[in-house]
This record gives C-alpha cells, structure tokens and sequence, in this order.
C-alpha cells in the first residue's frame, strides 16, 4: 500500500498497463513529454519511448479516430481528451463507429482495446467548458461502456480493467478530485469488475445513489442525516453503462427509499433511466416518489457555481423530504 | 516551415499550385509518347480486366435487382472500376484497405466472391456482417477490406491509427484508405491526413474525385486546386492521376506504397475521374447534370480504355470477352436466387456483437421481445417459426 492521489493512481495504472502489455499505447493533446495537463500521462513517455505515448495534433474527432483504427488493428490505445467538454467533436466518432464497430462488421472487426479517458465534472471554477458532466449522453449508445472511479483506490482498479476490457470504455476521472482525493491504494496490479455498483454504507431507511466525485457529497449528507437518526445506505453505482441494476433495485427494496444524485443537469440526466427502471423493478417496495438532486438544467454557470450544484445540503433536505413523506 | 522572408506585401496566389494529372494510357489503347507500361505478366493483367469486368457485371445486375424490389438499396461503381482495381492491384494482400462504398473493385481483386457479395446484398445469415447494414457496406477480416460504414470520411483518421499499428508491429504493411472529393469535405479528412503526417503512418490517403457528391458539383465542394493541392498542404507526397487510366492508377499507387513503406509516411492520391451513374438507387442525376457532360465522359470509359491495351498485348479477344460477361451473369444471377431464398440471421443475432458478450438488460430484453413474437407469430413471419434455431 502506499498513498496516492487520484493522478497518481491514474498515472500507476497506466505504467503497469503499459508495462505488462506492448499493445497498450497512450496519446492526447500535451500527453507525451509534457505528461499532460493534469501529469496524468507524467514519464510514461520517458519509460516506454515516443512510440507508444505521444502528443497529437490538437483535433478531438482525429483522436478519437485514429484511436478506433489502431484499435481495431489489434493495439489497446488509452486515447486523452482533455477535458470532458471537448469531447464532443468525437461524438460522431464514438457513437457512430466506436459503439458500433463490432456489431456492423458481424464481429469480423472491433475496438474493444480501446479506452478513453477523460477529466469530467465541475467544483473548479472552470465555467462552461471545464465543468460538464456528458455521460448520459454517451449512456444512450449501445456497445459502450461507462466508468467512474470515487477515489483513488477505485480509480486504479477500474482503469485496470477498462484497459483490458473487450469493449470499448470512456472512463470518466472526476477531476475535482484528481489531488485533493488521496487514499490507500495497492502497489500491485489489480482490477475492479465493471458493471458492479459498490454499496459503500449499508443503512435501513433510504437508498442514496451516485458516482463519481458526488460519490463525497451523498457520504456527507448520509453523515448529517445519520445525527437526525436516519439510516442511509450509500451506493456508488461506478459503471453507468452497463448499470448495476441488481444491487441498485435490491437495496430500494430494502429501504423502500430512493434518492439519485448528479452534477449533470436534471432533465435526461442518468439519474431518469435508474428512476424510470426503479419505479418498474420495486414499485411495491416505495414508499415515497425517487428523488433527484442534480445540477440545473442551465449551461454550467461561473459565478453561481456553489448554487448550481447538488451540494450536500440540497442532498441531506431531499432525505429529510422523502424520509417526511 | 520556410524561412524565407519578403520585405513588400503580397497575397500568394492560390493558383501558385497547379498539379498536372499523371497519365500512360490514351483510350484507344495506345500509350502516351515517353509513357511505359508496367510490367504485368498476361496472367496477371487478365487477372486484373476480370475484375473489372465482374465489377461492372455485378453493378448491372444489382442495380436491375434493386428495381425489382429485390435488395433495398445499391451503389453501382460505374466508371470508377479502374480507379479501385487499379489501385488495389499494386499493394500486397497484407496491406490493409479501409473503403468509402463505391470500391468493389477493390474487393473483388481481394477474391470476394459473387455468393459473398450477394449474401451482403440481400442480408441473409451467411453475410458477414450478420444482416444488419445496408447493401454494399461489404467488410472482409480474411481479405484485410475493412467493414464500410456509412457515415463519410470515418475511416481517413481510422486508417491512419491502422497503419500506426501496423507500423508499431512492425509488419511490412500499408493502410489505403479511399474516399471521395465530398467527403474530402469533412473536418475527418484534415483530421485524418494531418495526423498521419505528423504521426509518421504509412497510409495512401486515395481521393475518387469523380466530379459529384449526389447532386453536388465539385466547384460548389472546394475552391482550390481539388484534393490533392491540400496533400502539399499538409506536407506529404502528392500525386494526381488519371483515374480511368488502370495503368497509371497502378504505377502511382506502387510508387506510393514503396514510398510509404520506406519513409513511414503517408501518400496522397487523387485519381480523376467521373461518376457515369447515379450516386445510388436512390438518385436521379438528370435533375442535376446534361446528357452531354455524361457522354463526354462515357467515351473515356475506363474499362474499354484497359480492355484495348490488352487486346494490343495480344491477351485478350471477343470470344474471351464474349465468355467472360456470359460467366459472370450466369454467377451472379445464380448466386442471387440463392441468396435471396436463405433465411434471415436467427433472432440471437439481434443482441450478439453489441458487446463481446450481451450484457444481462440485453438478455431480457431479447426474451422478452421473443415472448412477445410467439404471442404473436403472424405479425413478425421471417422469425416466428425459428425462434429457438
């Protein structure tokens, strides 16, 4: 064991992935000798050559591109986007070809090495373009997969597997919490299975979902609905595509409670499909309406960032709300 | 970048740049003055005039079929056969071939046969790609012909990531990627041929500049001296061609690969040509274009321009031509009844491939889609009988 930021996670779990396996190869904008914006990429191009990390020409769409077609020849490609908010030029080439590759060709090609990692989430004062939550609308593409780690723990682990998947994954990295998250994490290689959500708290009255960096706002509210004598159980959901519906649905039947949290907007946030899918799995088992605590359905704001989001206060009056209901 | 400097101001003239067209063959068969052919073996350079032959015969028949009703949709290559076959003859089968859709030449050249480019057509469960793209979105692993899509110039940045992997596995290989002077348009395509540039990836970036994209003339495409000026642009090597010229398509596309191979850098060709058909079944050019620009074109058909120089060669005559289209019709037609009778991909199929293995939402919601066909059969004939196949 040995303490680590959430970059420093990120950065382990790619020089062990890089160094186990040849295919494995890293490149963004200022990936390569710089080591990237964040150093999530720091001497991985020292350690293992310009040849399998490197700097691109600054085009989210080429990226992403070149990164199918390597795929698809048979490389594991861990493609950077800088920021979440620019992934959007690659919408075309993750939606169109990445999701689909496989199923079009009748499996006679895929780019399932493929991993995208990408800095998401607001909490910096990055305004518009350096604060979007977009996976919900990667969660309505069939043959992807979505991931986002909590912690630094998480982080490596779930890289790990994202890196060797068979299926393409956009892995989402909470970037508010890239140094101020630091925690125990395993100097060895290890893999946390996607697909799993991972009940951090177990509790008897209201369910709390959420992943990512509001994985830390739910825990707090839990923390101060605990003093008034509610029970919350806490889950991190992790992967959103495919989503844990299992573990999700048999804690609500439990509780009898549901409360889902994100920083992206309300309205077709993810937080719509776990509710829809909740209300049909438990409908027996609620006792009041699933409660949604996100961001407002308003381009990121700057200057009314601590009013736009889903604090830990809006969370723990929304407990109060459906525990009174 | 230059360091030359100028001390008055002045606005580079855009038509600084004025590529000429590489040309060997005249269309009666004969070669241009200072002009040689390359060395094709007879059985080669018959090789190469089946294909071409099959090419065209496949597209009429396809063509009738669509309007028969019997395939939804088709995209026939008329016109442009040389500018696919021609190029596809000069690389090894290693290298690998990402197409737009208006290259079954190439295919073909591959050793796709009538009974695979049918099983496609009619999205029957001997198909590759297990019946679920349209028509002609053709994709081979065995032959290195990468599986079409339909959204344009996906495949430029994709081939070059492509021969980045070759490069890095250190095969003796290239990556060709076609594509045509529309979707030389797209953000893709500077995406793509930039990255390959910078990123050292030996690809042939191969441009069907056929004077349209649907009803949309080149002029009202680019400003510039067509495609092939931005190749200079992005500082690679850059050569224009003839495309109805099978001879010059070969010889440039060979220079291009050893270049490529030796240098680890990419190539850009743009083979001139003309579109003679209609973009697709679901087109009609004459709203568009005259009867005469269409003529004028057809009299540069690039077949019989192929045909008269190995007729020249003493290789080939019309009883041999006669054979020919008579075995590729009786193939292709007897390959379309059976294709058209095989059964659709059993329902499984549905939710296979989304993943490499179907996730357990994919699961129930094919369970219950099948629940549901046996409630009732009628409505849903090609699957209800087979549901457990």
């Amino acid at each position: 064991m040995s303490q680590m930021n959430l970059l420093q996670a990120i950065n382990n779990a790619l020089d062990i992935a890089m160094e186990k396996d040849d295919k494995v190869v890293c490149f963004g904008e200022d990936v390569g000798f710089f080591g990237g914006v964040f150093r999530a990429t720091s001497h991985l191009q020292e350690k293992y050559g310009r040849a399998r990390c490197f700097n691109t020409p600054l085009v989210e769409q080429g990226i992403i591109g070149f990164a199918n077609g390597l795929a698809s020849q048979g490389h594991k490609p861990v493609a950077e986007i800088q920021f979440g908010d620019y992934i959007f030029p690659a919408f075309d080439q993750i939606v169109n070809e990445t999701a689909k590759f496989r199923y079009r060709s009748g499996n006679e090609f895929d780019v399932g090495g493929l991993t995208i990692r990408t800095p998401y989430g607001g909490g910096i004062k990055g305004g518009h373009y350096h604060s979007q939550s977009p996976e919900a609308y990667f969660a309505h593409t069939p043959g992807l997969k979505i991931v986002v780690p909590r912690n630094p723990h998480q982080a490596k682990g779930l890289l790990l597997a994202s890196i060797r998947d068979e299926n393409p994954v956009i892995f989402f990295e909470p970037k508010r919490l890239y140094r101020a998250s630091v925690g125990d994490v395993p100097e060895e290689d290890y893999e946390l299975p996607i697909g799993k959500a991972d009940v951090v708290r177990e509790g008897s009255d209201i369910t709390l979902l959420a992943w990512g960096a509001q994985m830390e706002i739910i825990s707090d509210a839990a923390e101060k609905a605990d003093k008034d004598g509610i029970d919350c159980e806490v889950i991190d959901l992790r992967s959103i595509l495919p989503w844990d519906i299992e573990t999700v649905v048999s804690s609500v039947q439990k509780t009898g409670r549901l409360l889902i949290s994100h920083e992206a907007p309300l309205t077709n946030g993810f937080g719509a499909e776990i509710a829809a899918t909740v209300q049909e799995e438990a409908f027996l088992s609620l006792e009041s309406p699933i409660m949604r605590v996100c961001g407002l359905d308003v381009p990121y704001p700057l200057a009314h960032e601590t009013e736009y989001m889903p604090d830990a206060t809006k969370v723990y009056e929304a407990i109060k709300r459906s525990i009174h209901y | 970048m230059s360091q030359s400097t100028v001390h008055k101001p002045e606005l580079m003239d855009e038509n600084l740049l004025s590529i000429p067209t590489f040309k060997l063959l005249k269309q009666d068969g004969t070669l241009y003055q200072g002009a040689s052919a390359p060395d094709f073996s007879e059985d080669f350079a018959v090789k190469v005039y089946q294909d071409l032959v099959f090419t065209r015969v496949l597209d009429e028949r396809m063509i009738n079929a669509q309007r028969q009703g019997r395939i939804p949709f088709y995209l026939a290559s008329l016109g442009e056969e040389a500018a696919s076959v021609g190029s596809a003859a000069a690389l090894s089968d290693h290298d690998m071939i990402f197409a737009q859709y208006r290259e079954q030449g190439a295919l073909r050249l591959r050793g796709f046969t009538a009974q695979q480019f049918m099983d496609q057509c009619f999205s029957n469960e001997l198909d590759l790609g297990k019946g679920r793209q349209m028509p002609i979105h053709y994709g081979s692993k065995a032959l290195n012909y990468m599986t079409i899509s339909s959204p344009l110039a996906t495949q430029i940045p994709q081939a070059a990531g492509y021969a980045y992997g070759q490069k890095l596995a250190g095969l003796d290989a290239v990556t060709i990627c076609y594509f045509g002077e529309g979707a030389a348009s797209e953000g893709d395509f500077h995406a793509g041929v930039n990255m390959a540039a910078v990123l050292n990836c030996p690809t042939l970036f191969l441009c069907r500049n056929n004077g349209y994209a649907i009803s949309t003339p080149a002029d009202e495409q680019f400003k510039g001296d067509g495609v092939a000026s931005r190749g200079i642009g992005y500082g690679i090597k850059t050569i224009r061609v003839d495309g109805n010229d099978l001879l010059a398509m070969y010889e440039a596309t060979r220079i291009a690969r050893d270049y490529a191979l030796e240098n680890n850098a990419p190539v850009l060709i743009e083979a001139m040509s003309y579109r003679l058909g209609a973009h697709s079944t679901s087109d009609d050019p004459t709203g568009y274009r005259s009867k005469d620009e269409e003529a004028k074109w057809a009299k540069k058909d690039p077949v019989l321009r192929y045909k008269h120089w190995l007729t020249k060669q003493g290789w080939w005559d019309d009883d041999k031509e006669k054979a020919l289209y008579a075995e590729y019709r009786e193939d292709i037609l007897s390959q379309m009844k059976a294709a058209e009778k095989r059964p659709v991909p059993t329902l499984d199929h549905l939710i296979e491939d989304v993943y490499d293995q179907p996730s357990d939402q994919l699961r129930k919601q094919l369970s219950e889609l099948k629940q549901h066909i046996r409630q009732y059969p009628d409505n849903y004939p090609k699957t209800a009988g087979r549901l457990d196949a």
